[in-house]
C-alpha cells in the first residue's frame, strides 16, 4: 500500500511541515513512499518574494527590460576557478586543510635563521608536492567541468527572435528569462519553461526526466489552461500575459504562480505547467514555452549541490592517533631541546663550536623548533593524500566488480560518497526498507474480493509459478535482448522503431521474451500481463456483458459492483498508455483512430448496463427481474437516459463522445465484433446455462480476439508498480484502458468497443490521505462518479461511515476478513470504493475546488481539504491483493548478514502481518525465534509492555544462555533469538526520550526488530537513536523517497536503484541495483576496504616513526644539535618518493582472504565490526615495533662504525639503505597477497632509491652544501661492510615481527588467518572442507532451510506451521 | 543530485540529437579481467611456524659462518693506540697540554715511548683520534664553502654565508673559510723505531693517498688550475684565524698543497660520531721479508698544537693494519654470530611449535 503512488504526485501537495504533522497524528500511521520532503524550502516562508516574467518580444518590451534585468542568464558556470583565479583560489582552498597548514608552518619555521634545519628550498618540497598533486587533481576536475559547461552553453535551441519574427537558433547561454523557446521531440529543455503551446491537440506534452532523477517513464505536462491563444498557432508577439511565480528554489516538485492575462484573468500555474531544464521532450512534435528560470536559477541547477562528505569511523580513529603522533613528536623535540641545553651548558668554548653567546636555555628553545622541522615526517601528513588516493582505487575496484553488476538494468554499483568505503566493513546494524528493497517492487495481481466475495485466482498463482520456473532458466539469455530493445524504444523516429521490432522479432520464439521485452524502464512488465482470470469472476463479468446469461445466480447488485470495481481499477490511476510500435508515443485519443464501432453496439452496451446504473439507487438494488424482462426494461431505460442527464451542457465533454450518448432510433443492438453475441440476440434463450459456456468461449475468442492485436500492443507506464498491476488485472477481465488524455480516458469494457470516459477530476495520491480519486462521468450511466483507491484502513473508515444498511455492513465485514487474510499471506492490499455524486453536489464541490486550485497561498492545504470533502460517504466495492515478490537471494543475503553479526532491522510502512510474513520469507525470522510484539495505544501501556517483554527476554536466557556458553563457537544466528515486532504508534511512544533506554535495552536483546507501519520520520529517528545511543555503525538501505531521511542519517546510506525512481539513490552513499549485492558489497568489499585501509594507515605510521627515529637517535651523538647523517634530499624524498607507492598499492590491492571464503564464512566480517585490524593496541604495538626497528637500524651501524674514521654521510648511507630494505620488507611481511604488481612496485622503489643516491653521489660535486653527497654512496657501497651491516640490520629488525606473526598464527590463529589458510589449500580440499563445515552446522538450521525453500514467491512458501505466523495471529493490541 | 546529475546530462547531450539509440549498446558492464576483478595470481605468504622455520634455519646457517669470518678477520687486525692528550701529570705531554695558544710561535713538543708486542705485517695505517669532538654538530657541518674548495675563484673572493663567522678576517676573505677548516687538526706526529742496538730510525710516513680519490681529484681543487702559483692566487685571501700558516704553505709538494692538501681534505670530511679517528699517514710495507713495524720499542714525537682541554677531549694516535672489513671491530662478528644462533634456536622452537600446533585442521574450526 505504501507504494500506492509515487513522488511525482506531490506536485501539488501540502508543504512538508503539514505532512509531517500528519505522520505523527495517530490516525494516519500509514506512511507512503512519497511523504518525505527532505528539506524545507526557504521559498515557502517568503511568500512575498516573487518573480514576474513577461515575454521578451511581446507587446510589453519596455517593461520586460525593466523587470528581467535582475534575472540570471541561461549560461552556466559550474567551475570553481577561472584561468586567472586558479592559483590563488586553489591555494586558498588548500590551505584550509590542517595538514597543509602544518606543512606551511614548517616551511615558515625553516626561514627563521636560528632554527633553520635544512636548506630552505628543501623543506618546501613536501608542501609543493602535495599542493601540486592536489592542484593538478582540482584543475583536471575543473577543466572537465569547464568543457562540459561549454558544451552545454553552446548547445543550440530555437528561440523566437523579435527582429526576424521567427524562431532562430541560439546558444543555450544566450537564452534569457522571458524568451520564447520552441523545442522539438527529443530535444533537451534548455531552461525552466512554462508550457504555452504543444502540438498535441490536447495541450499536453511528455517529458522524460531521466537526466534529472533517472526515471525513464514519461511525465505529462500541460499547457497553461485557458490561454487566450490556445489554438493551432502560437505567436509570441501577441503573448502579453504576465507570469508571477515563486523565486527560484530547489524543489523539483513544486512550482507555484499564476499567469495574468491582459484581461486580468488569473490562471494558476503549477508544476504540471513547468518544463524543467535538462529534461527531454518526448512524444510531442513541438512545444513552445516561455523561460521563467534560467541558468543557475533553474530547478535542476539549484538541486546540483556538491557531493556529500562523511568522515569514516576509521578516519576518526586515525585522527586520534595522529594526535598521539603529535604528542610523541613534542616529547621527542622536548628531549632534544633539554638535551641540547644541558650539553651546551657543560661546554666551555670548544674549538668546534661556532662562537655564539646564546644562553643554553634559549639555544634549547631554538632547538625545540629545529627538531620539529627535522622530525616533521613523524606526523604522517602525506597520509591524508594517500588515503584519498587509496580510496579512489578501492572505489575503482568496487565499481568494476562484475558480481555487483546487474545486466538487466545495465548498472553496477555506484559509489557516490568517496571516502567511507571502509565503513562498509564495520557495519553493526542494518536498517532495511521492505518494499522494493527486500522485495522486487514488481507487483503482481494475486487475488481480489468484490462485494464480499473472494476470488482466489488459483490459476493465476499456478501460471505465475510456471512462469517463474521457465524464465529462471532463460534469464541469462533474455536479459541482453531486452535491455537492447527497450533502449531503442526510447527514440521517436521511425527507423529505430523498425529496429525495435526487428529485435523483438528475433526473440519471438520465446514467449517470455516477447512478453517481457518491454519490461525494464516501464512498469508494464510481463508478469502483470500474465494475469490469468479467475473463472468464477470472469463468469460473472461475462454474464454482465452477455445478453443471454440468466442472472439468476448473480444478483444484479453484485454484478454492478464487479463492473464498477473493474472500471475503478481501470480509470483510477495515472497510468500512461503507449504502444510498442510507437514506444513513448502516447496512444492518441479517439476521434480518428478508434472510431466507435457502431451506434447499435453502444446502445447494446448501454442497455445491458443500465441495470447496474439503476442498481445504484437503493430502491432497485435488491430487485432482480428475470432476464428477458430485465433486458426489455433496461432497453427502455437506456432510451430515456439522455434527456435525464445534463451531459450536453457539460464543458468537459468533447463532441466526439456525443454519439455514444445520443439516443438512437434503432432498437436492435448488434455487437458487430462479437458474432456470437450478435446471433444470440436474434435467438430466444432456451438453454441458458449452455449458452453461458458458449458465451464465455465466444466472447473470448471472437470478441476479445479481435481486440487482441490491438490490446497486445498496449504498454502501460505507471508511476507505481501497483497501478500497472491493477490496470493489467482489469485488462485480463476485459476492462482495458486504451488511452488517456487529460480530459478523458478511453476504456474498453467487456463486450464493448472503446468507450470514452470523461475525466472530470483527478485527485492525486497524497500521503496524508493515503488514497487517490478520480471523478469521472460514468460512460454508461452518465452519472458523476468518484472512484477512490487507497489504503485499506483509510477506505474502510470512509466507507464505514456511510454503510448504513446491513448488506453493505456485511460486505465490509467480509472484505475486512479477506483483507486480514491477504495481509497474513504477505499481500499488499488496496481497497476500492466509489461514490455517486448528483449534479448539484458536484457543482458545489467544483466551485470550491476551482477556488482551491487557483489560490497561490495555502493552496496545498485547500486542495487537501477539497479532496477530503469529495472522498466521503464512499461505497466499498472491493479490495485487491497484490503480491510483491522477494528479490532473488534475499533470504541468503539476510542470513549471511546475520551470521556476520549484523543486526538486521526491517522498517516498513506495511501492515504488521505482511511485514512479519515477509520477514519469515526472507529468513529474518527463524522458525525457532520467539516473536515479541508491541502494539500499544498509550505511552503507559507501551512502557509496561516494553518492561514486560524485557522480563521475557531476561528470563528466557536461562534456557538458551548455557547453550551459548558451552558452545562458544556456535553460530549465534542459529541460536533461537527474539524478534521484536513493533508498530508505528508504539514506536512513537518508544522513541520518546524517557522510553528510549528501555526500548534500546529491549532491542539489544533481540536478534532483529521489525517496525511496521512506520513513517519516514520514524525510520530516521530509529536509525539516529540506535546509531547515537549505542555508538554503533549503521547502514540504511532503501529504494524510495520515504527512505531518504533514513539513508541520510545512517553512517552509510545505500540506495537501491529500482522501480521507485532515483530519490534514494540521489541521497545515498552507495547505490546498488539489487538487495543481494549488499552481501558482496559488505562482506567482501567492506571487509577488504577496511582491512586494506587500516593496514595501510598502520603501515604509514610505522614507516614514518621508524624512519624519523633514526634521526632522533642520532641526536644523542651530535649534541642534540639537530644534525642529520643523511643528505637532505634523500631525507625528504625517502617518504615522499622512495617509499610512498608501495603502501598505496598495498592499500588498494591487498587481499587478506579471498572473496569466496569471505562469502562462505560471513562471520569473518566480525573482524571489521570489532575494528580488529586497527585497535589502539595495534597502533601502539606498531609504534613499539617501529621504535625497536629504528633502534636496530641505527645502533647496529653505530656499533659497527664506532670509533672508526667514518664520515658523517658515509655513516648515514648504510642506515638509509637498511631502513629502506626494512621498510619495504616489512610490507612484504604484512602483505597477505603479493602479485607481480607488488613485485614491480617494491623492486621499483628500491631501484629508484639506489639509482637516485648513486647518480646523486656521482654527479653532485659541489651542489647541495652542506650535505654534499659527492662520492659518499659509491664509496660506501664499494665496501663489503656496507652489505654486512645492511643484512644484519634488516634481519634483526624484522625478526620479532616475523616471529610474532608466526607464533600467533600457529598457536592461536585468528579466524582470518584460518580463512587464509583455507584459501591457500588446494581447490578440492577447499570445497571438501566447506562441505565438511556445512555438515557440522546445527541440525535446526537445516530444518529451517527445508522449511523455507528458496522460492521467490512470498505467499506460497510460508507453511502455516511456522511459529511466527502463529505468533503474529495472537497479537495483543 | 550533484554528480550523477551531470553525468547523466552529459550522456543526454551526447546522444541528444540523433537519439539515444546510438549508444544503446554501450553498456556499463565492467570488463572481466583478472586485474579489475581482483583475481591477479598472487603469492600469499602466511607466516606460520611451519612456513617461517626454514627461513630461520637458513638465516642461522648463513649468519654464523659470516659472523665467524668477521670475528676472525677482526681479530687478525693488529691495532695499537696511544693517548697523548697529556691530562695526567705523568704524561710527557702534560706541559704542552696546559698552555696552549693557536698562534704560538714556539711549538711545544713531547715524546711518547711505546713498544709493540707483535709485529705489524702489512701496510700500517696511522690515525689520529679525537674524542668528544662534535664534528657532526649541525652548525659546524654547515660551516664550509664547497665551491671555494672546488677552486671557484668567485667563491674564493666572496665565500658563502654559511662560513660565518669565519668568512672574512680583516676585510679579506678567508681561504678556506668556515669553522671546519678553522679548527683543522694541526699536531705533527713522527714515529721513530728504537732498534735494540740503540739507533733511532725515523719511520717514513706517506702523506699521500690518505684522502678519497674523488675528493682529491674532483671535489677539491686549487683555484686557478693545478699549475698556477698558489701564493699569487691566494694573495687576495687571508688564512683562517686559528691557522699558523696560510693554506698555500701546507706542504712543499705542489701536488699536496693548497686545497688539495690531503690532511686538509681528510679533515674536511666531517666525522659521524664525536669519537673518531682520521687517517694521518700510511706506513707502507717495504718488502715481504720484514714486517712493516717489527716488534720492539718506538717513540712518538708529537708537536703539540691542538687544544682539546676546553671540551674534555682526548687525542690519540692509532696504528692499525687493515682488512677487507676496515679496522678492528669485533662487534659485527659477534652480532652476526649471536643473531645467527638466536635464529637457529628460534628455528628449533618453531619446529616444536609447528609439531604441536601446525598439523591440526585449521579450516574446520572457524567459529560461527
Amino acid at each position: 500500500m505504501e507504494r500506492f503512488h509515487l513522488i511525482r504526485h506531490r506536485w501539488q501537495q501540502v508543504s512538508s511541515t503539514e505532512s509531517r504533522q500528519d505522520w505523527t497524528s495517530p490516525d494516519s500511521l500509514l506512511p507512503s513512499k512519497s511523504d518525505l520532503d527532505p528539506q524545507d524550502h526557504p521559498g515557502n516562508k517568503l511568500p512575498g518574494k516573487r518573480r514576474a516574467v513577461i515575454a521578451r518580444h511581446g507587446p510589453h518590451h519596455a517593461e520586460y527590460l525593466n523587470i528581467c534585468k535582475g534575472y540570471q542568464g541561461n549560461g552556466i558556470r559550474t567551475t570553481k576557478y577561472t584561468l586567472l583565479s586558479f592559483i590563488p583560489m586553489n591555494l586558498f582552498q588548500q590551505f584550509h586543510r590542517a595538514a597543509n597548514l602544518y606543512f606551511l608552518f614548517l616551511v615558515l619555521l625553516n626561514w627563521v635563521p636560528v632554527v633553520e634545519a635544512f636548506q630552505k628550498e628543501i623543506t618546501m618540497i613536501p608542501l609543493a608536492v602535495v599542493l601540486t598533486v592536489i592542484a593538478f587533481k582540482d584543475a583536471m576536475e575543473d577543466y572537465r567541468r569547464y568543457r562540459y559547461d561549454q558544451r552545454i552553453n553552446n548547445t543550440l535551441t530555437h528561440v523566437y527572435s523579435g527582429k526576424q519574427r521567427r524562431y532562430v537558433e541560439r546558444r543555450w547561454a544566450e537564452v534569457c528569462v522571458g524568451d520564447v523557446v520552441r523545442l522539438c521531440c527529443n530535444e533537451i529543455i534548455p531552461a525552466d519553461l512554462v508550457l504555452l503551446h504543444s502540438s498535441d491537440p490536447n495541450g499536453v506534452c511528455h517529458i522524460e526526466t531521466a537526466n534529472l532523477d533517472g526515471e525513464t517513464n514519461l511525465k505529462q505536462r500541460q499547457v497553461v489552461r485557458n490561454l487566450p491563444q490556445q489554438g493551432s498557432e502560437f505567436t509570441p508577439e501577441n503573448f502579453s500575459s504576465r507570469i508571477e511565480c515563486e523565486n527560484p528554489n530547489d524543489d523539483l516538485r513544486r512550482f507555484r504562480g499564476y499567469m495574468e492575462h491582459p484581461n486580468k484573468v488569473r490562471v494558476g500555474l503549477h508544476s504540471e505547467n513547468l518544463l524543467l531544464r535538462s529534461c527531454t521532450v518526448r512524444n510531442t512534435e513541438t512545444v513552445i514555452g516561455i523561460v521563467v528560470y534560467a541558468g543557475h536559477e533553474t530547478k535542476a541547477m539549484q538541486n546540483n549541490s556538491g557531493p556529500r562528505y562523511k568522515r569514516s569511523k576509521l578516519e576518526r580513529r586515525l585522527n586520534v592517533d595522529v594526535l598521539w603522533s603529535v604528542v610523541i613528536l613534542l616529547l621527542m623535540c622536548l628531549t632534544a631541546a633539554v638535551g641540547h641545553g644541558l650539553w651546551l651548558s657543560s661546554l666551555k668554548d670548544p674549538v668546534y663550536m661556532i662562537p655564539d653567546d646564546t644562553h643554553p636555555a634559549l639555544a634549547g628553545f631554538y632547538m625545540f623548533w629545529t627538531m620539529i622541522i627535522v622530525l616533521q615526517v613523524l606526523i604522517p601528513v602525506s597520509l591524508y593524500v594517500s588515503i584519498e588516493i587509496v580510496k579512489l582505487g578501492q572505489i575503482y575496484f568496487i565499481q568494476n566488480d562484475l558480481d555487483l553488476y546487474n545486466a538487466k538494468l545495465d548498472s553496477g554499483v555506484q559509489c557516490r560518497a568517496l571516502n567511507i568505503t571502509e565503513d562498509l566493513g564495520q557495519i553493526q546494524y542494518l536498517f532495511s526498507d521492505k518494499t522494493g528493497t527486500l522485495t522486487e517492487n514488481r507487483m503482481l495481481f494475486r487475488r481480489c474480493t468484490v462485494a464480499g466475495t473472494e476470488y482466489p485466482h488459483y490459476e493465476n498463482a499456478r501460471a505465475m509459478e510456471q512462469f517463474e520456473e521457465q524464465c529462471s532458466g532463460q534469464l541469462e539469455n533474455t536479459l541482453t535482448m531486452r535491455s537492447r530493445s527497450s533502449r531503442k524504444s526510447l527514440s521517436c523516429n521511425r527507423s529505430s522503431v523498425s529496429l525495435n521490432t526487428l529485435a523483438a522479432d528475433s526473440d519471438i520464439h520465446s514467449p517470455h521474451d516477447t512478453l517481457r521485452r518491454h519490461a525494464p524502464g516501464a512498469f508494464s512488465s510481463t508478469m502483470e500481463c500474465a494475469v490469468v482470470p479467475d473463472v468464477q469472476l470472469q463468469g460473472k463479468l461475462k454474464a454482465l456483458s452477455s445478453h443471454v446469461c440468466p442472472p439468476l445466480r448473480h444478483n444484479a447488485a453484485e454484478l454492478s459492483h464487479i463492473l464498477d470495481f473493474f472500471l475503478a481499477l481501470t480509470v483510477c490511476n495515472t497510468v500512461v498508455v503507449s504502444s510498442p510500435s510507437q514506444p513513448r508515443h502516447m496512444v492518441q485519443m479517439p476521434m480518428a483512430r478508434t472510431p466507435l464501432r457502431s451506434l447499435e453496439e453502444i446502445k447494446a452496451v448501454l442497455q445491458k448496463l443500465s441495470l447496474p446504473r439503476f442498481s445504484l439507487s437503493p430502491s432497485q438494488n435488491t430487485d432482480s427481474p428475470p432476464s428477458l424482462t430485465r433486458r426489455l426494461f433496461s432497453r427502455g431505460r437506456a432510451a430515456m437516459y439522455t434527456p435525464n442527464t445534463p451531459q450536453h451542457t457539460s464543458p468537459y465533454v468533447t463532441p466526439s463522445h456525443t454519439p455514444a450518448h445520443t439516443p438512437s432510433p434503432s432498437s436492435t443492438p448488434t455487437l458487430l465484433h462479437g458474432g456470437a453475441c450478435g446471433m444470440d440476440e436474434e435467438r430466444p434463450q432456451p438453454q441458458p446455462c449452455l449458452e453461458l459456456d458458449n458465451e464465455d468461449g465466444g466472447d473470448e475468442d471472437g470478441g476479445e480476439g479481435e481486440d487482441e492485436d490491438e490490446e497486445e500492443e498496449l504498454l502501460y507506464e505507471a508511476e507505481s508498480p501497483d497501478e500497472a498491476a491493477l490496470v493489467q488485472a482489469a485488462r485480463a477481465y476485459g476492462c482495458t484502458l486504451l488511452g488517456r488524455s487529460p480530459e478523458q480516458l478511453l476504456v474498453a469494457l467487456p463486450g464493448t468497443g472503446p468507450l470514452s470516459v470523461p475525466l472530470l477530476h483527478m485527485l492525486p495520491f497524497h500521503s496524508a490521505r493515503k488514497r487517490m480519486s478520480v471523478v469521472v462521468r460514468h460512460p454508461l450511466t452518465g452519472q458523476v462518479v468518484v472512484y477512490t483507491k487507497g489504503a485499506d484502513n483509510v477506505i474502510m473508515e470512509l466507507a464505514g461511515t456511510s454503510a448504513a444498511d446491513g448488506c453493505s455492513r456485511e460486505t465490509m465485514e467480509k472484505t475486512q476478513q479477506h483483507l486480514d487474510n491477504y495481509a497474513r499471506e504477505g499481500l499488499r492490499t488496496l481497497c476500492v470504493a466509489k461514490r455517486v455524486l448528483d449534479e448539484a453536489e458536484y457543482e458545489a464541490w467544483l466551485k470550491r475546488h476551482a477556488f482551491a486550485e487557483t489560490s497561490i497561498e495555502n493552496r496545498e492545504q485547500l486542495l487537501l481539504e477539497s479532496a477530503q470533502r469529495l472522498e466521503m460517504n464512499l461505497t466499498l466495492l472491493g479490495a485487491t491483493g497484490i503480491v510483491d515478490r522477494l528479490q532473488e537471494e534475499v533470504p541468503e543475503t539476510i542470513e549471511a548478514l546475520q551470521r556476520a553479526g549484523i543486526k538486521v532491522w526491517v522498517l516498513t510502512g506495511d501492515k504488521q502481518e505482511t511485514a512479519v510474513n515477509i520477514a519469515c520469507a526472507c529468513k529474518l525470522l527463524q522458525p525457532t525465534d520467539q516473536l515479541l510484539t508491541a502494539n500499544c495505544d498509550s505511552k503507559e501501556a507501551c512502557e509496561a509492555r516494553l518492561h514486560e517483554l524485557q522480563r521475557n527476554i531476561s528470563t528466557a536466557p536461562e534456557r538458551s544462555l548455557p547453550d551459548r556458553d558451552v558452545v562458544t563457537s556456535e553460530d549465534e544466528a542459529a541460536v533461537s533469538g527474539f524478534t521484536l515486532v513493533i508498530d508505528g504508534r508504539t514506536l512513537d511512544f518508544a522513541l520518546q526520550e524517557d522510553l528510549q533506554k528501555v526500548f534500546l535495552d529491549l532491542t539489544s536483546g533481540c536478534r532483529s526488530v521489525i517496525c511496521c507501519r512506520s513513517t519516514p520520520l520514524q525510520k530516521s529517528q530509529v536509525v539516529r537513536l540506535v546509531g547515537d545511543s549505542l555508538r554503533v555503525m549503521t547502514l540504511a538501505i532503501g529504494d524510495g523517497a520515504n527512505d531518504v531521511s533514513m539513508i541520510q542519517v545512517a553512517d552509510i546510506g545505500v540506495g537501491i536503484s529500482g522501480q521507485e525512481g532515483m530519490q534514494a539513490v540521489m541521497s545515498s552513499d552507495f547505490a546498488i541495483s539489487r538487495f543481494k549485492h549488499l552481501r558482496k558489497l559488505m562482506l567482501v568489499h567492506g571487509h577488504w576496504c577496511y582491512t586494506r585501509l587500516a593496514n595501510m594507515i598502520l603501515y604509514f605510521f610505522y614507516k614514518n616513526v621508524m624512519y624519523v627515529n633514526l634521526l632522533f637517535w642520532f641526536q644523542f651523538f651530535c649534541g642534540f644539535s639537530g644534525s642529520t647523517m643523511t643528505n637532505s634530499w634523500v631525507l625528504i624524498f625517502f617518504n615522499l618518493l622512495f617509499t610512498s607507492v608501495p603502501p598505496l598499492l598495498y592499500g588498494v590491492l591487498d587481499k587478506d582472504v579471498s572473496a569466496n571464503t569471505l562469502l562462505s564464512f560471513p562471520q569473518l566480517y566480525k573482524a571489521g565490526q570489532n575494528s580488529q585490524a586497527y585497535l589502539p593496541s595495534t597502533f601502539w604495538l606498531t609504534m613499539v615495533d617501529a621504535f625497536y626497528q629504528s633502534l636496530v637500524c641505527f645502533f647496529i651501524p653505530y656499533f659497527t662504525y664506532a670509533g672508526s674514521d667514518i664520515g658523517l654521510f658515509s655513516f648515514g648511507s648504510p642506515i638509509n639503505g637498511s631502513a629502506l630494505l626494512i621498510i619495504l620488507l616489512h610490507q612484504v611481511v604484512e602483505s597477505r597477497t603479493l602479485t607481480w604488481l607488488h613485485a614491480v612496485v617494491l623492486l621499483g622503489s628500491a631501484a629508484f632509491y639506489y639509482t637516485f643516491v648513486l647518480v646523486f653521489s656521482v654527479t653532485c660535486v659541489t651542489c647541495n652544501s652542506p650535505t654534499n653527497p659527492y662520492g659518499v654512496e659509491t664509496k660506501a657501497m664499494s665496501e663489503p661492510i656496507y652489505y654486512c651491516v645492511c643484512g644484519l640490520t634488516t634481519v634483526l629488525a624484522l625478526l620479532p615481527r616475523i616471529l610474532f606473526r608466526a607464533l600467533c598464527n600457529s598457536i592461536c590463529p585468528s579466524d582470518l588467518v584460518k580463512a587464509q589458510k583455507l584459501d591457500k589449500s588446494v581447490l578440492e580440499q577447499y570445497w571438501a572442507t566447506i562441505h565438511q563445515w556445512k555438515e557440522k552446522r546445527p541440525v535446526r538450521q537445516k530444518l529451517n532451510s527445508k522449511h523455507n525453500p528458496q522460492t521467490l514467491s512470498v505467499n506460497a512458501d510460508i507453511p502455516d506451521s511456522v511459529d511466527c505466523t502463529l505468533e503474529a495471529g495472537a497479537v495483543p493490541s | 543530485m550533484a554528480s550523477s546529475y551531470s553525468a547523466k546530462e552529459e550522456d543526454g547531450h551526447r546522444a541528444g540529437a540523433p537519439g539515444p539509440g546510438g549508444n544503446a549498446n554501450r553498456g556499463k558492464k565492467p570488463d572481466n579481467t583478472a586485474f579489475k576483478q581482483q583475481r591477479l595470481p598472487a603469492w600469499q605468504p602466511i607466516l606460520t611456524a611451519g612456513t617461517v622455520l626454514p627461513a630461520f634455519f637458513i638465516i642461522g646457517l648463513i649468519f654464523i659462518p659470516i659472523g665467524i669470518g668477521l670475528f676472525v678477520t677482526s681479530n687478525n687486525i693488529k691495532e695499537f693506540e696511544i693517548d697523548y692528550t697529556g691530562t695526567d701529570l705523568s704524561s710527557p705531554c702534560f706541559n704542552c697540554s696546559q698552555s696552549y695558544n693557536w698562534n704560538s710561535s714556539m711549538p711545544c713538543r713531547c715524546t711518547l715511548p711505546f713498544s709493540l708486542e707483535q709485529p705489524f705485517e702489512s701496510n700500517v695505517f696511522m690515525y689520529y683520534g679525537l674524542s668528544n669532538f662534535y664534528q657532526n654538530h649541525r652548525r659546524y657541518v654547515k660551516s664550509r664553502d664547497d665551491s671555494q674548495l672546488n677552486g671557484d675563484l668567485s667563491s674564493l673572493k666572496d665565500p658563502s654565508k654559511e662560513c660565518e663567522p669565519y668568512r672574512t678576517n680583516e676585510n679579506k676573505p678567508i681561504a678556506p673559510c668556515g669553522a671546519i677548516a678553522n679548527s683543522m687538526f694541526n699536531d705533527t706526529l713522527e714515529l721513530f723505531y728504537l732498534d735494540p742496538n740503540g739507533t733511532r730510525t725515523q719511520i717514513p710516513l706517506m702523506k699521500k693517498g690518505i684522502a678519497w680519490w674523488t675528493d682529491k681529484h674532483v671535489k677539491f681543487r686549487n683555484p686557478g688550475g693545478s699549475n698556477a702559483n698558489l701564493t699569487a692566487v691566494f694573495q687576495v685571501t687571508t688564512k683562517p684565524v686559528n691557522w699558523r700558516k696560510p693554506v698555500y704553505e701546507l706542504d712543499s709538494d705542489p701536488e699536496n698543497n693548497g686545497f688539495i692538501n690531503e690532511d686538509f681534505i681528510v679533515w674536511m670530511r666531517t666525522a659521524a660520531l664525536p669519537t673518531f679517528r682520521k687517517l694521518y699517514r700510511i706506513i707502507q710495507k717495504k718488502n715481504n721479508m720484514t714486517p712493516t713495524l717489527p716488534r720492539g720499542n718506538y717513540t712518538l714525537e708529537v708537536t703539540y698544537n691542538y687544544p682539546v682541554r676546553s671540551f674534555e677531549g682526548r687525542k690519540r694516535v692509532i696504528l692499525s693494519t687493515i682488512s677487507w672489513m676496515g679496522g678492528k671491530n669485533p662487534f659485527l662478528g659477534i652480532a652476526y654470530i649471536t643473531v645467527g644462533s638466536v635464529c637457529f634456536f628460534l628455528g628449533v622452537v618453531l619446529l616444536f611449535i609447528h609439531h604441536k600446533y601446525g598439523n591440526r585442521n585449521n579450516s574446520s574450526d572457524i567459529p560461527n
